[in-house]
């Protein structure tokens, strides 16, 4: 409710506000001395406090990475949690300066709220959690069934078209935020609960017995998730794509946390100009040559971030799939930095 | 009056000190001055949202809209458009606001008599009914009670089935208890009528009212207890209340008819009855004779009739129950907590408005021999009347807005619905959110209007 006023708020303003020339927003960043990253109101392993009310999760380090980038200091970030309804009004209404929270990539979305995204850097999909002892192997049988939904999503389109498309029928109860879904479904509200199979994984952690529900093999959409910015600030736009693909770039050169500071020394010519040390790469994005350098060092490469939050060394225990690097069979392909 | 007399009294005002003249022009003014600063801020908004590249319009309205809804009154499928979405949330929060109106009159009129009762225990309790319900924040109310209608409700496969045939003996014997409860309070509220003190009246009356509700919720979890697997009757279990569909056969017609009929005399009756006891005194059976004209006609003519209604009974399939009739657990639980919640505010309202009755007028009417029954109804209720109406209204209209909370228990209402997931999925924000505000504000308009209709027939009239 607090965020809606706050939104309601910020469209008055944008009745009244004289038309502004497309703002700069790295210009606006520097000059606050913090970056403001829309997020998610608390999806482990993406994004959520943890105990000592620090952000951690795979959306959060890139928003870490960009205040790297830009501050060579990954704390300069203020997380705004947006539930999956207000996080679009609040982008406009320019509430924050990039949107990292698990947001699927739709022609609609990039065409009519007035957004560019960036690469996705979480290939995803859709996908059903029920309950062990309805003994169902696939989503096929849910015929009938009762299904807790997220408001807002694109979920909520994916389910009904699936359910359409089967010839199915089904009973949705659609909540305005995670946590009441959540709940819903872990009362006994809904037979099933959906949503994208990371969040899946990462919503049973919070349940009573989390061993009691399984995840359905089958995924029923794309989801290519990825971080958002307004339209109209090529700048900001061109800064939010090519942190993903640095972060992705060290990755494929086996440039980490631990020996950046080595490879700072390395001949490669491809090391070289991702850290800095050779060409003027930084500069042209508007930041210091060694941006990406500063990434690396503060942040990780995106394996890094990728084991820390949501693959096997964490407790999502997410495999790789997908999001591997092109050269291991996944989608994740950096635009060669040259 | 002579042309030079004329002439010299148009002259002593000139058109500028006119108090008439100016207090115009300084309205038109201002509504100049609204009108600009109107056109500006939506031309300005356009301007804005044309250069971030926004949709703007209302062109959204006819598309197809691609989600589900459960709970639709009309129509409603994944393949109807974003206008028909807005009507199936529109009329999703007018049913939960008339029925939660209705029912927050009642409850808020027995605890309201109740708190002003003699007998301590029912005063007390409805003190400390309204304080709570009063201090506690609606949003919370509402969760709690949405789990609390969730949670100790078995899933569909252990359904708790309510009355069918075969319940036998034991089921009679709870039904027989539950009836002489039932029987007690009538008799009570009956004896109440006849008593001497008027607020030990009310107090009786209320006690009779709450036996009679025992009762009735007694049976109802008697048949709760026994779970057993019938294949028909009304279902419970935490996706809500599943009860037979009926649907109209041929000759339903006539028995829709007769309650019409049932009504227009009913009214006549009524009418026919008044004017005889202002000419001789003499009193009819208003209410047994409504009763059967409005009850008892159409009954009749609808087992003339043969029972012209089929009941789809609710078939248990492999998660819930198909074909019934379903009450949602979401509309029950905001229902409940906009009722309860509503109640303690009118509880109050109620009380003032009697209290603000002197005791000398209930003691004139008794010194004139009238019994506290009509005490009650004659003398003190109407003048009560007065003081409770203009603050019931905004109560009436914060239950209908306070409807909008209905988003975080899963209700489909028209916030949840339009500025949720259609503002969404179309970002139009600024068209969505005033369109919204539109609605709310015609809704309370139409409210206040009616309601200010209705003090204006029942105030003092002044000569």
């Amino acid at each position: 409710m607090k965020r809606t006023i706050a939104s309601l708020a910020a469209l008055a303003a944008l009745a009244f506000a004289p038309a502004a020339a497309s703002a700069q927003t790295l210009d606006a960043v520097k000059q606050r001395g913090s970056l403001i990253c829309g997020s998610n109101t608390g999806l482990a392993g993406f994004g959520m406090p943890d105990q000592n009310g620090n952000w951690t999760g795979l959306d959060v380090d890139f928003c870490r990475a960009l205040a790297a980038a830009i501050f060579n200091d990954p704390t300069k970030v203020k997380f705004v949690p947006l539930s999956a309804k207000d996080r679009f009004t609040a982008l406009q209404s320019k509430e924050i300066d990039v949107l990292s929270r698990n947001g699927t990539v739709t022609l609609s979305r990039d065409t009519t709220l007035g957004l560019n995204w960036g690469p996705p850097n979480y290939f995803d999909g859709q996908g059903f959690m029920v309950r062990k002892k309805l003994n169902i192997a696939s989503a096929k049988e849910l015929n009938g069934a009762s299904i807790c939904v997220q408001q807002g999503t694109t979920t909520e389109l994916n389910l009904a078209d699936y359910f359409r498309a089967n010839n199915m029928k089904y009973e949705g109860v659609v909540f305005a935020t995670s946590e009441e879904t959540n709940k819903a479904y872990d009362s006994g509200r809904c037979d099933a609960f959906t949503t994208d199979a990371s969040g899946l994984y990462s919503e049973r952690l919070k349940f009573v017995n989390p061993d009691e529900h399984v995840v359905l093999p089958e995924i029923i959409s794309k989801e290519p998730l990825a971080a958002a910015v307004r339209h109209g600030d090529d700048q900001w736009f061109d800064i939010v794509k090519w942190t993903h693909f640095a972060m992705l770039t060290a990755e494929e050169l086996g440039v980490t946390q631990k020996n950046v500071d080595e490879q700072m020394k390395s001949t490669n010519p491809e090391i070289k100009r991702l850290l800095g040390t050779e060409g003027k790469f930084g500069e042209g994005l508007g930041l210091t040559n060694d941006w990406a350098a500063r990434i690396v060092k503060h942040v990780g490469n995106y394996g890094e971030s990728f084991e820390r939050n949501v693959g096997e060394g964490s407790r999502l225990k997410i495999k790789r799939g997908l999001n591997a690097l092109w050269t291991k069979g996944g989608l994740q392909y950096a635009w060669p930095i040259r | 009056m002579t042309d030079a007399a004329r002439r010299e009294e148009t002259a002593k005002v000139s058109l500028l000190y006119d108090p008439r003249v100016r207090g115009i022009a300084f309205q038109a003014l201002l509504l100049a001055f609204v009108v600009f600063l109107v056109y500006e801020a939506v031309t300005n908004a356009l301007t804005n949202l044309n250069q971030q590249k926004i949709a703007t319009g209302f062109g959204f309205w006819d598309t197809v809209s691609g989600f589900d809804i459960n709970q639709a009154l009309i129509d409603y499928s994944a393949t109807s458009t974003y206008g028909r979405a807005f009507w199936v949330g529109l009329l999703n929060t007018l049913l939960v606001a008339s029925i939660g109106i209705v029912l927050a009159t009642f409850l808020g009129f027995a605890i309201g008599v109740a708190r002003l009762s003699s007998n301590w225990i029912v005063a007390k309790l409805s003190m400390i009914y309204v304080e709570v319900i009063r201090n506690v924040p609606l949003l919370l109310q509402l969760l709690f009670w949405y789990n609390a209608v969730l949670k100790p409700l078995p899933e569909p496969r252990n359904s708790i089935v309510m009355p069918a045939a075969s319940l036998g003996a034991p089921h009679a014997l709870a039904t027989a208890l539950c009836a002489a409860l039932g029987l007690a309070g009538w008799f009570a509220y009956k004896r109440a009528k006849g008593a001497e003190d008027s607020t030990a009246t009310m107090a009786m009356a209320t006690l009779g009212s709450i036996a009679m509700a025992l009762a009735a919720a007694g049976w109802l979890f008697y048949g709760g207890l026994l779970r057993f697997a019938g294949e028909s009757g009304v279902f419970l279990n935490n996706r809500g209340l599943i009860l037979p569909r009926p649907s109209a056969l041929a000759g339903f017609g006539l028995v829709v008819g007769a309650l019409a009929l049932g009504l227009v005399g009913a009214f006549l009756f009524r009418s026919w009855a008044r004017k005889r006891q202002e000419a001789t005194g003499k009193q009819a059976p208003v209410g047994l004779a409504s009763l059967a004209l409005i009850v008892g006609l159409p009954a009749l003519v609808f087992f003339a009739a043969g029972s012209p209604i089929e009941w789809a009974y609710p078939q248990r399939s492999r998660f819930n129950l198909q074909g019934g009739l379903q009450v949602y657990p979401e509309f029950v639980a905001l229902l409940i907590g906009l009722v309860t919640y509503t109640a303690g505010f009118i509880a109050e309202i109620v009380r003032a408005g009697i209290l603000a009755v002197s005791k000398g007028q209930t003691e004139a009417a008794h010194a004139l021999g009238l019994r506290p029954g009509p005490t009650l109804k004659l003398v003190v209720i109407p003048q009560a009347m007065r003081v409770i109406i203009p603050p019931l209204t905004s109560q009436y209209l914060n239950l209908t807005k306070n409807s909008s909370l209905a988003v975080f228990i899963g209700y489909p209402d028209l916030v949840q619905i339009f500025t949720g997931t259609v503002l969404n999925q179309t970002g139009q924000a600024v068209e969505v959110v005033a369109l919204t505000m539109l609605v709310y504000l015609t809704i309370s308009l139409t409210t206040a209007a009616f309601m200010n209709w209705y003090n204006a027939r029942k105030a003092l009239v002044e000569r």
